[in-house]
């Protein structure tokens, strides 16, 4: 692992958030010192252990392909931000 | 008996509802007076659900009288603002979600009305449960009932706040490496995070999928078992609840400790906790052995990589969580020409700085180029955190340790953010291998710069599934202590 240095632009990016230089200055300090905190698991000698995504016995879930009763559209787009007739408005995603 | 309505125990509440010498209605109203009356000080909510909470009263009253047996009847619930209840806001004390009203139950809370719980309020928490004091809430201060000068902890700090006041008589909230345990132990309460998967996690808004859990914050462990009953066992709408009999824990309740193993952790000292609760706790667990438990000492040799590794996987899985929140079906959107800006735009104005730091740590670790050296060696280091638990159930019970680093800390007292996860060191590796474990009060020490005594949680934890076990347990130790009823929460300012 390294971690002296964090290209946090690029992850804020990647992360879809826009940032502030003043944000990026703190972001950046601040997560390297955290990441030096993490360093830490370096020690650990994990080469033959297996990872743990889940705690608990977990299974595939499958039902009946069949319409079941689902939230009604209108309680749904009434918390939309913009909508139109049936569908979610949003800004343009493809250019002219 | 000459306490108040709103001071009674959800059991006492229940039982004298049942039994029609109380009424549902007349429960609902003594409590939204209190609330009324304390929380403008206190600021355990979010929203006030009067009206929901006169509504739910009428009908758990018809109910009663209809002859169905509710094993909460009438009981004050609050309710963290993590969690949906159809119709009402619930915005994860996030800006992004600050007006968004739910179209549908959580599974957890939907089950705690049917048992005949009222709503009273949703309660405040920090934003998108990510803290361990309340301060990250965007949207309200919450503060500590027993020192108004000093946080009620969190995440789950206004269920905490909302109980201990007498605001409400039970709450739930949501534990992902602490968020139940350490603001139940900070405001004097019993806070208990089931195994994962127990209780259904839909319906609550996701941080960290694989670590969440729901449960209860209350006065006494006979009502979180209560609660817990009411709650837990599977649910269809979550497939990762374990479709397994629970075992009642309400009938499980144990009068002592003996033929009880308790492993005290080797690795955590308590002396670097200062002398006045490294005493603390040795009178805790000298007061388990005095119930009739052994006392034996078990090693927990990577207890300490549990923050480094909890700090890798959380962030993970809430920055690919929060992903949803991007101004399209729900919540706040800030306008952009293009859709790239709107996102950006949105999710900056919408997120405060501890999820947007979260964000961006879960971000880089999932990064290409990184995620070998993080992620997945933060997945196999929770592995050894399990594995070293099942080492140390071989040879004990019940495992008690502290619940908290330290008492409740005065507002902005913890600047840098790894001094506040820091708060989480004692409750993250049960969190890391899914184990039940609760926070029971053990006593009271004043803090350095503090004018009155504040409270102390013992952690006790379980094997997977053993709930029954650890409250019957939890149930012995408060019994003979009874530490929770040595001061109360101190309003007399605002208390009329």
């Amino acid at each position: 692992m390294q971690s002296d240095s964090i290209d946090v632009r690029y992850v804020a990016r990647l992360a879809r958030i826009a940032l502030t230089d003043e944000e990026v200055d703190r972001f950046s300090e601040q997560l390297v010192d955290l990441l030096r905190h993490v360093d830490a698991l370096s020690e650990l000698d994990t080469n033959i252990v297996a990872t743990t995504a889940q705690v608990v016995e977990s299974r595939n879930v499958t039902r009946a392909d069949e319409p079941r009763p689902c939230l009604d559209r209108a309680t749904v787009l009434e918390q939309a931000p913009r909508s139109q007739g049936n569908f979610f408005r949003v800004p343009r995603i493809i250019a002219e | 008996m000459s306490e108040s309505i709103f001071e009674r125990s959800a059991a006492d509440i229940a039982s004298a509802v049942m039994s029609g010498s109380l009424s549902a209605a007349d429960v609902t109203e003594a409590s939204l007076a209190r609330v009324d009356a304390v929380d403008d000080a206190v600021g355990a909510y979010l929203t006030r659900l009067h009206g929901v909470a006169r509504g739910r009263a009428t009908a758990v009253d018809a109910r009663v009288r209809a002859g169905e047996r509710l094993p909460l009847a009438g009981v004050p619930l609050a309710v963290k603002d993590n969690m949906c209840l159809t119709g009402t806001r619930t915005t994860a004390a996030s800006k992004i979600l600050e007006h968004w009203v739910a179209p549908y139950t959580a599974t957890a809370v939907a089950r705690l009305l049917d048992a005949g719980c009222v709503p009273i309020g949703k309660a405040n928490l920090d934003e998108f449960a990510m803290g361990s004091s309340c301060e990250n809430s965007a949207l309200g201060v919450t503060r500590n009932p027993y020192d108004l000068a000093r946080v009620p902890g969190g995440s789950s700090g206004g269920s905490a706040a909302a109980v201990a006041a007498l605001e409400a008589a039970v709450a739930v909230g949501s534990d992902t490496g602490g968020s139940i345990r350490e603001p139940a132990a900070f405001c004097n309460l019993v806070g208990f995070k089931p195994t994962y998967g127990r209780v259904s996690r839909y319906g609550l808004i996701a941080f960290a999928s694989s670590l969440d859990q729901i449960g209860p914050l209350t006065r006494t462990v006979e009502d979180a078992a209560l609660v817990y009953d009411a709650m837990a066992g599977f649910d269809p709408m979550d497939a990762t609840t374990v479709d397994r009999v629970v075992e009642p824990a309400a009938t499980a309740l144990r009068e002592d400790l003996r033929g009880l193993r308790v492993g005290l952790v080797r690795q955590f000292d308590t002396s670097v906790l200062g002398p006045d609760i490294q005493a603390a706790y040795k009178k805790a667990y000298d007061d388990l052995a005095a119930c009739g438990a052994e006392i034996v000492e078990v090693s927990l040799p990577t207890a300490d990589y549990g923050l480094a590794t909890y700090y890798l996987i959380a962030p993970a899985e809430c920055s690919s969580n929060l992903s949803r929140f991007d101004g399209v079906r729900y919540g706040l959107r800030v306008d952009a020409p293009d859709v790239q800006a709107m996102y950006e735009k949105t999710r900056a104005a919408g997120f405060g700085p501890e999820v947007k730091r979260r964000i961006l740590i879960g971000t880089h670790a999932l990064s290409s180029g990184y995620y070998d050296a993080y992620y997945v060696r933060a997945q196999k280091a929770r592995t050894l955190v399990a594995h070293d638990f099942e080492k140390a159930f071989a040879s004990c019970d019940l495992i008690a340790c502290p619940a908290a680093s330290s008492p409740a800390f005065a507002f902005n007292a913890k600047s840098d953010p790894y001094s506040m996860y820091m708060m989480d060191y004692y409750t993250i590796p049960m969190s890391l291998a899914g184990l039940p474990a609760l926070s029971v009060p053990c006593g009271w020490v004043t803090p350095p710069g503090g004018s009155v005594p504040m409270p102390l949680g013992l952690q006790l934890c379980a094997p997977q599934f053993a709930e029954a076990l650890l409250l019957g347990a939890a149930h012995a130790y408060e019994r003979a202590t009874q530490h929770a009823s040595k001061f109360g929460p101190r309003l007399e300012a605002v208390s009329p």
